[in-house]
C-alpha cells in the first residue's frame, strides 16, 4: 500500500485521452453496458475492476471498435478519443485500431518469426522506409517490451515457441511496434505465473511513461499495484471511478466496498 | 443342421448364461446388488461373452479352413491322366464341388438314397440320369475319378460340417460353465467385460488394416508373376505402350504416367485455386446463413459418382471444348480434334476435386483460433490482410496436406479419364490430345476376355501395385507435412 500514496502523488491534471459519454452496448436484445461515463487520461494507468460479465470486457473493446467485428453487438453513445467521436462514420476502424493498440487476455503471437511478429504491424502501416529502420523499429519495441535481451539473439524462431510470459511481453511489444497512443490490455497476466506477471506489471508501469494504458484485470491487487485510476464495473454500470487509492482504501460506494472486500463478485 | 440353427444355439446359449450368470452373481450376495463388485448385468455378460466370443471364433476359422483343407485333399485324389488335355485341376475340381453339390441335392430330394450316393461302383450313366432327372445341375460327362472324388468331397464336408458343430457347441457350453463357476460377488466381472470389449475393437481395427495388408500382397505376388513373364526394365524405362495379345507386347508404364500426371495437374490448377478461394469465402467472409447453404451444397458435388462426371465430361465438356478450340471453333484454331482430350479430362476431375479441397480447407481455416484474428485486427490490419498474412500462413500446412490428398485422388481416379480421356499412350505436351493414364489400361487390360497368364493381363497388377505406391507415398508425405508444420497455437 505504499506504492500507492506514491502512485497517488504521481496524479496530476492530465489532458483528457479518452471521454466516453452515455455508452449503451447491446449485445442482440442483451443491455451489457448501461450509461457509462468516463475519462481516461493520457500517460496514465486505468484500471478496469469488477465481477465476471460485468461488461468491463466490452467496454475496453468499444474503445478500439474490436466489437465491430461481433455481428450482434451495437454501441451507442459518443466515444471520443482527443476530442474527435471514433464511432463517426468519416472514422476508419482500422487505422483507430493501429493509434489504439491492443493486447489480449491469451497471448496470441502469429506463427511467424519473433522478428516478423514485431515488424508485422509496422509493415501493415508502412512506418520503416527500409529494412534498417524496420529493424530499428522491432529492436526498440523489444526494448520497451523488456524482452529484447531474451530473444535478441533468435529472432528467427518461431514467437509460438518462446513462454507464455515471454509471449505476452512479445505481444505487448508487437502492439507497441505501431506506435500506438492508448494500449488496451484484457486481462493481459491471467494466463501467466506470478514471475511472469510481475515482469508484464513492471513494464506496464514503464509504459505510463508514454502511452495511455487502460488495464481490465480480476486481480485487485494488480489493479492496485498497476493503476493510478480505476473504474469498478457491476453488472454494465460504472459503478464508481477515481483514483486508485481513494477506490481501494474509502469507496464511496457500498457496492464498490462490498467488493472490494470480497462480499460479491 | 443349417449353419443359423447353430448361431440360433449359441445366441440361446448367451442369453441363457447372461440370465443364469447374473442371478447366481445376485445370490451369492443375498440378493444385494450393493454387496456386488460390479453390476448385476456384468455378471450376465461375461458369461454371455465367454459363451459366445471363443465358440464364434472358432466357427469362422473352421468355416475358412474346412474348404481349403477338403480341397486340396481332393485335389491330391484326382490323377493326373484323368485330366482332359486343355483343363486343369482347378478346373476339375469346380466340376467334383458340382457333382457332390448334385448328389446332396439328390439325396435331399429323394431321388437317391444315401447309400447309393456314396457307392463308388455306382453305374456312372444310371447315375448321371438320375442326377439330371432330380434337376441337379451338370456341365460334363461324369467319370470315375471325378465321381470318387466327388463322393469323397461330400463325405469330407459333411464329417467336417457335423465336427465343427460338436465342436462349437461343446466350445460355448465350456466357456458359459466357465464364466458361470467364476462368477462370485468378488469377481471383477466389469474389468472382464471391458477386457473382452477393448478385444472387439481391436479385432475390429486389425481386420481393417490386415485387408490392407492382404490386397497389397496379392497384387505384389502377381506383380511378381508378371515380371516373371516381361522384363522389369521395359515396365519401368520403356518408352512404348503398346499391348498385344499375340506376344511381342511393349509394356511401358511411362507413357501412362506421364498422363496420368498431366491430367492430374490440370485438375489440380483448377481445383485448388477454385476449392481454396470458396474456402476462404466460405470460413473468413460469409454469414452465417450463407454459409449453411453454400457449405452443404458444395459438399453435395464430393457425393456425385464419378460416372456421372464422366458423362458430364463426355456429352457437355468435350463437345464444348471442340466448339471451341476444334477445327471451326469459336477461336477458329482447330486444335482439338476430338472431345477425348487431356484437357476435358483434367477441367472435369478438377470440378470434382473442388469440393474436397474446399471443404478441408474450410475445416482447417476454421480451427486457426480467433485470438489469431483478434491479434491482427487489434493492430490495425484489415480482414483482407489478417487472412492473407496472419490466418493463410496458419492454416498453410493443413492446406498442402489437404492439396496432395486431393492429388492422390486425382492419380487414383478411374471412371473420368476412362469416359473423357481417350485410349492413347504417348508423351504429348499438348493438352488438346487424347492421352491415357494408369488407370484407363487397368480396366482395358482387365475387361473382355482374359488369360491370366498372358503379360498383357498381368501388367495391370504392376500398373495396379505402382499406382497404389504412388498415392500411398503422397498421402504418407501429406500426413507428414501436416504434422510436422501443425503449429502449436498454445
Amino acid at each position: 500500500m505504499n506504492d500507492m500514496t506514491r502512485v497517488e502523488r504521481a496524479v496530476d491534471s492530465k489532458a483528457i485521452k479518452i471521454a466516453a459519454n452515455n455508452v449503451q452496448v447491446y449485445y442482440g436484445e442483451t443491455h451489457a453496458i448501461k450509461d457509462v461515463n468516463v475519462e481516461i487520461e493520457d500517460k496514465t494507468v486505468t484500471a478496469f475492476i469488477g465481477p465476471s460479465g460485468c461488461g468491463k470486457s466490452t467496454f475496453l473493446r468499444c474503445l478500439n471498435r474490436m466489437n465491430d467485428t461481433i455481428d450482434i453487438c451495437r454501441v451507442q453513445g459518443d466515444i471520443l478519443l482527443d476530442g474527435e467521436d471514433i464511432y463517426d462514420k468519416r472514422v476508419d476502424p482500422v487505422q483507430l485500431r493501429a493509434k489504439v493498440g491492443m493486447v489480449f487476455q491469451k497471448p496470441n503471437p502469429f506463427p511467424k518469426s519473433i522478428y516478423d511478429n514485431v515488424a508485422y504491424g509496422p509493415r501493415i502501416h508502412g512506418l520503416a522506409k527500409n529494412k534498417a529502420e524496420l529493424d530499428e523499429i522491432v529492436e526498440k519495441s523489444l526494448r520497451r517490451g523488456a524482452i529484447w535481451d531474451e530473444v535478441k539473439d533468435r529472432l528467427d524462431a518461431p514467437g509460438t515457441g518462446l513462454s507464455g510470459g515471454q509471449q505476452q511481453r512479445l505481444c505487448i511489444a508487437r502492439a507497441v511496434a505501431t506506435e500506438p497512443e492508448v494500449l488496451l490490455m484484457d486481462e493481459p497476466c491471467s494466463a501467466l505465473d506470478p514471475i511472469a506477471t510481475a515482469q508484464v506489471e513492471e513494464l506496464i508501469d514503464e509504459l505510463r511513461s508514454r502511452y495511455s494504458v487502460v488495464i481490465v484485470t480480476h486481480s485487485m491487487q494488480q489493479a492496485a499495484r498497476v493503476s493510478q485510476k480505476t473504474a469498478f464495473f457491476h453488472l454494465g454500470n460504472l459503478v464508481e471511478f477515481g483514483e486508485t487509492g481513494q477506490i481501494f482504501t474509502n469507496p464511496e460506494d457500498p457496492r464498490t466496498e462490498s467488493y472490494i472486500t470480497g462480499r460479491i463478485g | 443342421m443349417a449353419l443359423s440353427w447353430l448361431l440360433l444355439i449359441l445366441l440361446a446359449f448367451a442369453v441363457i448364461g447372461y440370465f443364469a450368470g447374473r442371478s447366481r452373481a445376485l445370490a451369492s450376495a443375498g440378493g444385494d446388488a450393493r454387496d456386488l463388485h460390479s453390476l448385476p448385468s456384468y455378471y450376465g455378460y461375461n458369461v454371455a461373452l465367454t459363451a459366445l466370443v471363443p465358440a464364434l471364433g472358432i466357427l469362422v476359422v473352421w468355416l475358412l479352413a474346412q474348404p481349403m483343407i477338403v480341397n486340396s485333399t481332393v485335389a491330391g485324389m484326382i490323377p493326373d491322366h484323368a485330366i482332359p488335355e486343355g483343363a486343369d485341376r482347378g478346373l476339375i475340381m469346380s466340376e467334383v464341388r458340382r457333382v457332390s453339390n448334385g448328389l446332396a441335392g439328390a439325396v435331399a430330394t429323394g431321388a437317391l438314397s444315401e447309400a447309393q450316393a456314396g457307392n463308388a461302383d455306382a453305374d456312372i450313366a444310371e447315375l448321371t440320369q438320375t442326377l439330371k432327372d432330380s434337376g441337379q445341375v451338370l456341365t460334363q460327362e461324369i467319370t470315375k475319378p471325378i465321381l470318387v472324388a466327388a463322393q469323397k468331397y461330400r463325405s469330407m464336408t459333411s464329417t467336417g460340417t457335423i465336427a465343427m458343430q460338436v465342436i462349437v457347441v461343446i466350445v460355448a457350453l465350456f466357456g458359459a460353465a466357465f464364466a458361470y463357476i467364476r462368477t462370485h460377488k468378488e469377481f471383477r466381472a466389469r474389468n472382464v467385460v471391458e477386457q473382452g470389449v477393448l478385444a472387439l475393437l481391436l479385432l475390429a481395427a486389425s481386420i481393417a488394416i490386415l485387408t490392407t495388408v492382404g490386397i497389397v500382397l496379392s497384387m505384389f505376388f502377381e506383380t511378381l508373376n508378371f515380371f516373371q513373364l516381361h522384363s522389369w526394365k521395359d515396365f519401368f524405362f520403356g518408352s512404348t505402350w503398346a499391348p498385344n495379345f499375340r506376344g511381342g507386347s511393349e509394356l511401358s508404364i511411362l507413357p501412362l504416367l506421364w498422363g496420368t500426371l498431366y491430367i492430374s495437374v490440370i485438375a489440380l490448377l483448377v481445383a485448388v485455386p477454385i476449392g481454396l478461394f470458396a474456402a476462404i469465402y466460405l470460413s473468413e467472409y460469409a454469414s452465417g446463413a450463407t454459409r449453411s447453404i453454400a457449405k452443404p451444397l458444395l459438399e453435395i458435388l464430393a457425393g456425385i459418382p464419378t460416372i456421372v462426371y464422366g458423362l458430364f465430361a463426355l456429352l457437355t465438356v468435350g463437345p464444348a471444348l471442340v466448339s471451341m478450340f476444334g477445327e471451326g471453333g469459336a477461336l477458329g484454331v482447330g486444335w482439338m480434334a476430338s472431345s477425348n482430350a487431356v484437357l476435358t479430362a483434367g477441367l472435369v476431375m478438377g470440378i470434382m476435386l473442388i469440393p474436397f479441397v474446399s471443404s478441408l480447407s474450410d475445416d482447417i481455416i476454421n480451427a486457426v483460433p480467433q485470438s489469431m484474428r483478434d491479434g491482427s485486427l487489434g493492430l490495425g490490419a484489415t480482414h483482407s490482410e489478417t487472412v492473407r498474412q496472419v490466418v493463410l500462413p496458419a492454416a498453410l500446412p493443413g492446406i498442402v496436406g489437404a492439396i496432395l490428398l486431393a492429388a492422390s485422388r486425382a492419380i487414383g481416379e478411374t471412371m473420368i479419364v476412362v469416359m473423357a480421356a481417350g485410349a492413347i499412350a504417348k508423351f504429348s505436351g499438348n493438352p488438346f490430345e487424347a492421352m491415357t493414364t494408369i488407370t484407363t489400361r487397368i480396366v482395358s487390360q482387365l475387361t473382355g476376355d482374359t488369360d491370366f497368364a498372358s503379360p498383357e493381363t498381368l501388367v495391370a497388377f504392376a500398373l495396379g501395385l505402382t499406382l497404389f505406391i504412388i498415392t500411398l507415398g503422397l498421402n504418407i508425405f501429406a500426413l507428414y507435412i501436416v504434422r510436422k508444420y501443425r503449429e502449436q497455437y498454445e
